[in-house]
């Protein structure tokens, strides 16, 4: 059961990891307008020069 | 989510940061100045918003424009040189309807934040959850003594922050249901959390067997969900109903000294002096002191014909100029006018409605105090049967408490709630109330009014080809120099016929009367029949007098709302019972009835009389649901089981009603109710689903059998059950 020592910290880090990710998405308003984004990425608007 | 997702999605996070390469010098010269928020009911694919973007950034003075898909909205931010005006013709000229909405209203940044709260909420408990559950699989699959104990004390860690956390929206409803002295759904809710929480606490510090952790976050989670869900559309159809801005005038030109000077409605006072341009919306009720016009007054009364006014005529607000330049003497200004005290009526109107009960709310009448008396009773039986076990007596008593979740009760009505207004939202309907689509499935009697609502309150020539194409050249040259609606659609209609304008010198517009020109040395007039010289009928007319001839009378007919013959059939097709209600001349009413097969109308009806027959019906057992434009109708339309209103209505009309129709089209109301009923029925199975769960899994906690994985798996069952039979209603395209 040693390798409990190990696998705790790492599944505690990887969920924190996962947290830390999703207040940086919530942060970057990316919940706004699911729809849009999903439509948007089939424009070829920003192709050749990508978005400032 | 993939890379590029991610990055387009940063890319969103700062809309200043992204004017495009083009707009972007005047951008920044326009930053921080004024922002527009236009409603697109039409908007559906990525090209729709290209074409919007892009024509409104071309505009010059424009910083930024980006389309929200998911809420149909355009938000606009330009330097203040462009009226919402300008940037709906430039959004109407792509072939796209656009629509002002008022975001200066604070609530919808406020109905933002608790949105965003609610999903970090949500977005925690659901990481604590999936951790949790690791931990649990390992007890759950026969981990025992100081192993078990350390998993126990690591969940623990994890669940009580987050249970404090993500549990407050349950706590603080509950804590105010109690101070109110009512138990509602969020009371045994918020117990349950409470109980399993400090349950496992104290048997992971005493080595016992079963921790209730997961359950408790999972509880959190499911419930959030729903919360977050029923936030979600509630919001998004609140905001862009009662914010689509308001159409009365909010500004005024009042003359001071024979100088005019352009002031808020809010600052006229009774017996100020104001000029009302043609064209413009008359904010104030009064008395004309001077010039000559005639009054739009369809909105107020559903009357087509215009009415003219001359000196010491009574103006109300709310009527639209149509000719003439008018000054008004203002008698009475904001909420003293017929407008304002119009909500007095809708107040009362929908007081009757505010008590009506849910099934949301008589579930959780019959739910909370059931779970509570099995709850006590399981904790009294097991200390009588064990002779004093306190610990092992709450432990069977929590685990009730568990086992009975309302999880999948939270979740049963947003689920289908978001679903149906999805659905609805997707064939352009707005729903404001959160009960009407409950409401709207009982309905067995449409009440319809006429003008603007049935007919879309422009008035269209009729048989064109009656008359010489020399009559229609001439009318054609006159029409065609003023404003007046009836002018404009014979205009309109004889240029779509290909005829040509004759020559007509010295044109001149008379004031409530018409307009008068020379044809080759020959007084000829287009206009009212006294003015011409006919005898009125009592269909709407215009007629054209050429000097030396009979006066030419050109009939018109207010043109059909799109899809108002199809929505008509289909609601007789459901079984309903279809009246007409307007304010307008027999006549027309008749006409349209006729037109579009509806066989019981009245005309010439009172806005009280309207209200009373909605009312009369009601008391005879009928749920009526009125469909509803004008100021006439806003009795009516508070006075109904439920009611539908047109984007184009007055605002106290859209206020008073419960859902808000953004398209043109008429019909979507008859599939609106064929959604409401379906959604009704999901709501009753999910019900039925929850409780069928609980007859399974109640008297296995009883009789004290539970175990933390028997709860995790009704919990989650229950819950992912009643949320795909939601999303059952969702499916199909329009």
């Amino acid at each position: 059961m040693n390798i409990l020592v190990i696998l705790i910290p790492i599944s505690l880090f990887l969920g924190i990891f996962g947290l830390g990710f999703f207040v940086w998405t919530m942060r970057t308003r990316q919940y706004d307008d699911p729809k849009g984004d999903a439509e948007r990425i089939l424009s070829d608007r920003w192709d050749d020069h990508p978005a400032p | 989510m993939s890379a590029t997702d991610v990055e387009s999605g940063g890319a969103v996070a700062c809309p200043a940061c992204i004017a495009t390469p083009a707009a972007r010098g005047q951008g920044q010269a326009g930053a921080g100045g004024e922002e527009t928020i236009l409603a697109l009911p039409g908007v559906h694919c990525a090209s729709c918003i290209i074409t919007v973007e892009g024509a409104l950034t071309a505009l010059p003075g424009i910083g930024d424009a980006r389309v929200n898909l998911t809420l149909r909205r355009v938000r606009i931010r330009h330097d203040g040189s462009r009226t919402p005006e300008d940037l709906i013709a430039a959004v109407k000229a792509t072939g796209y309807e656009a629509l002002p909405l008022d975001m200066v209203a604070l609530s919808s940044t406020e109905t933002e934040r608790q949105s965003h709260d609610l999903l970090m909420r949500l977005g925690v408990a659901f990481f604590a959850m999936m951790n949790i559950m690791l931990l649990s699989v390992a007890v759950w699959s026969g981990a025992t003594g100081a192993t078990r104990d350390l998993f126990h004390m690591i969940s623990g860690a994890i669940a009580l922050p987050t249970v404090l956390f993500c549990g407050q929206p349950f706590f603080r409803s509950a804590l105010a249901g109690l101070r109110a002295g009512r138990l509602g759904m969020d009371f045994p809710i918020s117990l349950a959390i409470v109980l399993a929480s400090s349950i496992s606490v104290y048997e992971t510090f005493h080595s016992g067997h079963h921790a209730y952790f997961d359950a408790a976050v999972m509880l959190t989670f499911f419930l959030l969900g729903g919360r977050y869900l029923d936030h979600r559309t509630r919001a998004a159809a609140r905001s862009a109903a009662q914010e689509l801005a308001a159409l009365e005038v909010p500004r005024a030109i009042r003359l001071t000294d024979g100088a005019e000077e352009t002031v808020a409605v809010s600052d006229l006072r009774a017996g100020d002096l104001v000029v009302i341009r043609p064209g413009a919306r008359v904010p104030v009720d009064g008395v004309v002191t001077a010039g000559e016009s005639e009054l739009d007054r369809a909105l107020l009364t559903g009357e087509t014909l215009p009415v003219a006014v001359a000196p010491e005529a009574v103006v109300n607000a709310g009527v639209v100029n149509l000719t003439g330049s008018l000054t008004v003497r203002v008698t009475a200004a904001g909420r003293d006018t017929s407008l304002a005290r119009m909500a007095d009526l809708v107040a009362v109107a929908e007081e009757a409605r505010n008590r009506y009960t849910s099934l949301a709310d008589r579930a959780a009448r019959l739910y909370s105090p059931l779970v509570h008396l099995m709850s006590f009773g399981a904790f009294g039986v097991w200390m009588w049967i064990t002779g004093g076990d306190v610990r092992f007596a709450i432990n069977i008593s929590a685990a009730v408490l568990i086992i009975t979740c309302p999880c999948a009760l939270g979740l049963a009505v947003p689920a289908v709630v978001t679903a149906a207004s999805g659905r609805l939202f997707r064939l352009g309907l707005l729903v404001k109330s959160g009960t009407a689509l409950e409401r709207l499935a009982e309905v067995d009697t449409v009440v319809f009014d006429k003008t603007g609502t049935l007919t879309m309150g422009a008035p269209q020539p009729l048989d064109l080809d009656r008359h010489g194409a020399g009559d229609l050249s001439v009318a054609l040259a006159l029409a065609a120099v003023s404003s007046h609606p009836l002018a404009q659609a014979l205009a309109g209609a004889a240029r779509a016929s290909g005829i040509a304008a004759a020559t007509v010198t010295d044109l001149r517009e008379v004031p409530g009367h018409g307009i008068e020109g020379l044809l080759d040395g020959a007084r000829v007039r287009l206009g009212r029949a006294e003015w011409v010289g006919a005898v009125p009928g009592d269909i709407t007319a215009t007629w054209l007098g050429i000097a030396g001839r009979p006066p030419v009378e050109f009939a018109f007919a207010d043109s059909l709302r799109p899809g108002a013959e199809a929505l008509v059939a289909g609601l007789k097709a459901q079984g309903m019972a279809v009246h007409l209600v307007s304010g307008d001349v027999p006549a027309a009413v008749a006409d349209l009835a006729a037109r579009i097969g509806i066989s019981d109308w009245r005309a010439q009806v009172l806005p009280e009389g309207k209200a009373a027959f909605v009312a009369d019906l009601s008391a005879r057992g009928a749920k009526v649901l009125m469909v509803g434009d004008g100021l006439n109708d806003t009795a009516a339309l508070a006075a109904a089981h439920v009611s539908v209103s047109p984007a184009t209505a007055l605002d106290a009309a859209r206020v008073a009603s419960d859902i808000v129709l953004m398209g043109q089209d008429i019909a979507p109301v008859a599939e609106a109710l064929r959604v409401s009923r379906k959604a009704v029925r999901r709501i009753r199975e999910n019900f039925g689903i929850s409780f069928g769960y609980n007859v399974i899994a109640v008297p296995v906690a009883l009789i004290g059998l539970a175990t933390p994985l028997l709860a995790a798996l009704a919990m989650s069952l229950s819950s992912i059950t009643v949320t795909l039979n939601a999303m059952r209603l969702g499916g199909g395209r329009e």
